[in-house]
């Protein structure tokens, strides 16, 4: 064993000179990294001076300071607004978006004490109620707010400002239907009916914020206590359950990308909008307006806010009328305020005039119970 | 912890007349070394305990201390709903299937790959190794793509079922078993094989009674891992398996993220870590056994590939590599479908024809779904990459060079040990646990990093370090003792023995360590997605919000983004790949 070891370790210091230019390559590899990350850690923050710890820049603005917006990770609103803001208030934003909505409440709930910014923008109304008996907002309300905001309001406190809203709705394939001759679907009860068997693709509401809105449409059409003989016989007429919403509308339903197989999809009122063919003026698609949830989503000042001056103002900005006009563009929802709408949403993706509704208070109570009991009826 | 750092190298304080030492060095002498591997040992342990243990420790204890007084009904409570029961038996059922199969397809492609030589044997192995560190939101496209009703094996009817999970795990482990088991097997003996066939014994026979119990410890090594990391599969079970498939990794995240339900969450996490250092526990005696094994031979043994034989009479018949060459070209194809898959339907542009709009289409911010363009999510990517990897090579590194040692004391062998098990963990632990734990934890001076950019390196980094560890340490356990002995007894101070002995093994091997890290930080999405600032969104990041947006332009780009990101990572393993040697015979 010893000549073996002995003769071994002679071989390797043999090869360790034939290799010493692939030695020399990965000690160059090594330097470039090393160098590369100098570079990253140092240089990366530049363009935007957001460096942790850093403060004022100096760019020139009003008092201001730093604020923090806390949004879900859907967040989107044009650059040049948000600059806007900024040149015109003095604060410097910084975005933190840390999950889903449902994330997004679980995370301000869990930091309570040591919040995580100063405003928040995207609860919805499926989440709103606990956010608010949590504490974890401060009331605002804005002045002058558009109709909206009132019509929509949670509470009576103004915890939470309503920013846009939007229909969860069975999507439909017309030309599935047309093709086939087969009368589409209308409302939520068609859907059992085994002419439609096999037809339909939901999102499971543990996972999937519009799986959840769906299974609150149901709730408020059928009842506390007729909605789950409901999915009962939806799940005996062949309703398949994808995990997400991008699953379901671009493998599973026939009338997007994927060209799947089934023509019904659980979906937003507006996505008929996103399916207008260049030539063409009529979508493929179109949305079922009365098998829709309402969800609205709203902004608020976090409890205990480093810089709740700055947070009110940014509320106020979500709800100016360039940013309202900016949302259904951004976010695929409408604004509460009264601007004009895209084109093609104004022609082809109306709101429900009717949507179904459950109380929040109720979901906030229920909600895990629900998911819990659809869970045992869809999944078993 | 720091306490017990394993005992430094240097010679024993004994006075037994050591034969090559001729003269014992002073007390004094050893202090600096003494106080080196303090350090080096120091800088793992606190970089882990407080990026790891303090975040998830403090997580996991708000579900067991709700009120300030521990509550412990959570066990029984949790335990009582027969939901719970069924989620530990799929999530069991689905990782010991994907072991299995990965290990069985697996077993062809290490003899292939590292027994037999043929021209581009590098390219090949670098290939396989791609699916391991792709994002699982690509993967789990690319598989529903596929099996779906629509999709080109949809005929097969497998979406959403268990066997496509199962399908999915193989896809990523392949690569773990092939690279373990193969870096045994090029260095096992060929003579004792051949001696067994001289003796009359058929192929399968030797096979079987000679090579395959030399292997076994490699084989259960590789699968105690594999089983690992499909025990914690959490993106491609949600995607593919549908509501029906739930894993306690699942579970986990819909209790902590959806419900808030943290007693629940805490009671899955600590099933989840029982069931992770088990499979630890097992991977841990076995890698002991095929480390020693390993110095077999110092050089691989690989022969030509023999496809065909010449008969007796004249002709040709199979070769003895025919078998474990059509199993892998068939795996090869199988795990090469998803990914051609993809780039055709990313070669499908949103006006319905064929061509590279959606390339082009990444120097924008598509419909309004993006911040900042897919390019710059890309380079966000490789920026954030060069962070973590500096990071996880320092940490890496440092635990590999402590842990190389090999200590008389009994009791500093079992701390390597269990230092070598805790720097494993992060590998088992749900990203939403270290993400929210983040959030709870590091968010108050002097450590508030919550809406720092340093926040996503370090998760990376977390979830690397083990990966170098693996890659690192067994070439430093190859270095032969003596070497470092000679060294300091010819009067080499431990920093040069360091440097001069262990240095170039330590730089060979790290090559494949950089490319892991690089690989695993390019990929990772779960506590990426927690962490990141949309300012700065990485590229699996952006994939996932182009792919949660309506309109076949955002989709487009998603896939030819997905596209992109596997490119990059096979560019980084394909590099990685040039630089390994062979002492580098960890996955």
């Amino acid at each position: 064993m010893t000549t073996t070891s002995d003769r071994s370790a002679a071989r390797t210091s043999h090869r360790s000179t034939a290799r010493t230019r692939r030695r020399r390559t990965a000690l160059a590899a090594l330097a470039a990294t090393a160098v590369l990350g100098a570079c990253s850690l140092t240089g990366g923050g530049g363009d935007d001076g957001d460096t942790p710890g850093g403060t004022g820049d100096g760019t020139g603005t009003a008092a201001g300071g730093e604020l923090t917006v806390v949004t879900h990770d859907s967040f989107s609103v044009s650059q040049d607004l948000l600059d806007q803001f900024e040149a015109d208030t003095g604060y410097r934003l910084t975005m933190v978006a840390p999950g889903d909505g449902g994330a997004l409440v679980n995370q301000l709930v869990l930091t309570k004490d040591s919040p995580l910014g100063d405003v928040v923008y995207g609860i919805d109304n499926s989440f709103a109620a606990r956010a608010i008996d949590a504490g974890v907002l401060d009331p605002y309300t804005p002045a002058d707010a558009p109709a909206g905001v009132a019509e929509n309001a949670v509470d009576d406190e103004g915890h939470l400002t309503a920013v846009d809203r939007g229909d969860v709705c069975v999507n439909v394939d017309h030309a599935w239907f047309a093709d086939r001759g087969i009368p589409e679907p209308r409302t939520l009860a068609d859907l059992t009916d085994p002419a439609y068997r096999d037809l339909l693709v939901v999102t499971n509401p543990a996972t999937s914020s519009p799986g959840l809105a769906f299974l609150l449409a149901t709730i408020g059409a059928f009842g506390t206590d007729g909605w789950q003989q409901y999915w009962t016989d939806l799940a005996a007429n062949g309703v398949r359950v994808a995990e997400g919403w991008s699953d379901a509308y671009y493998v599973d339903f026939s009338g997007s990308e994927g060209a799947g197989p089934r023509p019904l999809v659980v979906s937003y009122s507006s996505s008929p909008a996103a399916e207008v063919p260049e030539d063409d003026a009529e979508p493929r698609t179109g949305a079922l307006l009365d098998t829709c949830f309402r969800q609205v989503e709203y902004a608020g000042v976090i409890a205990g806010a480093a810089n709740p001056e700055g947070a009110r103002a940014f509320v106020d900005f979500l709800l100016s009328d360039p940013v309202q006009q900016d949302i259904p563009g951004q976010m695929y929802m409408y604004p509460v305020a009264d601007v004009p709408l895209p084109e093609e949403w104004a022609a082809h993706a109306p709101l429900a005039e009717d949507p179904h509704q459950v109380d929040p208070a109720d979901i906030a109570a229920h909600r895990e119970e629900w998911v819990t009991a659809w869970t045992e009826i869809v999944v078993g | 912890m720091a306490a017990t750092a394993p005992a430094p190298p240097a010679p024993r304080p004994t006075p037994a007349p050591a034969r090559q030492r001729p003269a014992r060095r002073p007390l004094a002498g050893r202090a600096p070394s003494l106080l080196g591997w303090g350090l080096t040992a120091a800088v793992p342990l606190v970089f882990l305990g407080v990026f790891f243990a303090y975040p998830v420790g403090t997580l996991v204890a708000r579900g067991f201390f709700p009120d300030g007084a521990a509550d412990l009904s959570g066990f029984a409570e949790v335990f009582a709903r027969p939901r719970t029961w069924r989620v530990i038996g799929i999530t069991l059922a689905q990782a010991a299937a994907g072991t299995a199969v990965s290990v069985l397809l697996g077993l062809p492609g290490a003899y292939l790959l590292y027994r037999c030589s043929f021209p581009d044997r590098g390219l090949v192995r670098a290939a396989v190794t791609v699916p391991f560190v792709l994002p699982t939101v690509v993967v789990g496209v690319a598989f529903r793509s596929l099996l779906g009703a629509g999709g080109p094996l949809g005929f097969l009817g497998l979406d959403g079922t268990f066997a496509a999970v199962v399908a999915a795990l193989v896809f990523f482990n392949y690569a773990v078993v092939v690279r373990t088991v193969g870096g045994m097997w090029a260095r096992l003996d060929p003579r004792a094989e051949e001696a067994a066939r001289a003796l009359g014994a058929s192929p399968a026979r030797a096979f079987a009674t000679v090579t395959l119990p030399a292997l076994a410890p490699a084989i259960a090594s590789a699968a105690s891992v594999v089983f690992l990391f499909c025990a914690t599969a959490f993106g491609v079970v949600l995607i593919l398996g549908g509501p029906g498939y739930g894993t306690v990794e699942t579970e986990i995240w819909v209790q902590t993220t959806q419900f808030l339900d943290l007693r629940a969450a805490a009671v899955l996490s600590v099933v989840q870590l029982a069931v992770v250092a088990a499979a630890l526990a097992v991977a841990g005696r076995t890698r002991a056994r095929q480390e020693r094994a390993l110095r077999l031979r110092d050089t691989p043994a690989d022969h030509p590939l023999r496809l065909l034989a010449p008969r007796a009479g004249g002709g040709r018949r199979p070769g003895p590599d025919l078998l474990p060459a059509a199993v892998t070209a068939v795996v090869l194809a199988l795990l090469a479908a998803p990914l051609l898959g993809l780039v055709v339907r990313s070669l499908h542009q949103p006006d319905g024809g064929w061509g590279l709009a959606n390339y082009r289409a990444l120097g924008s911010t598509g419909t309004g779904a993006l911040t900042v363009t897919v390019w710059e999510a890309a380079a966000n990517s490789l920026r954030v990459a060069v962070d973590a990897t500096v990071l996880a090579i320092v940490v890496g590194v440092a635990v590999a060079l402590v842990l190389s040692r090999r200590p008389r004391a009994r009791a500093a062998r079992r701390a390597a040990g269990a230092l070598d098990a805790v720097f494993m963990l992060p590998l088992g632990v749900s990203a939403v646990t270290v993400g929210f734990g983040f959030l709870i934890t590091l968010d108050r001076p002097p450590l508030d990093l919550r809406s720092s950019l340093v926040l996503v390196p370090l998760a990376q980094a977390v979830v690397a370090v083990p990966m170098v560890v693996r890659t690192v340490l067994p070439v430093l356990r190859a270095i032969d003792p003596r070497l470092r002995e000679a060294a300091a007894t010819l009067g080499a101070a431990p920093g040069r023995v360091l440097a001069t002995v262990d240095g170039p093994f330590l730089v060979r091997g790290l090559g494949l360590a950089v490319g892991f890290a690089f690989a695993v930080s390019l990929g990772e999405f779960g506590a990426t997605a927690f962490l990141a600032r949309p300012d700065r969104p990485t590229l699996p990041v952006v994939v996932f919000r182009l792919l949660g947006r309506p309109g076949a332009e955002n989709y487009g780009m998603a896939l030819a983004g997905a596209v992109v990101l596997a490119v990059l990572t096979a560019v980084v393993m394909a590099l990685a790949e040039r630089l390994r040697t062979p002492e580098a015979t960890g996955w």
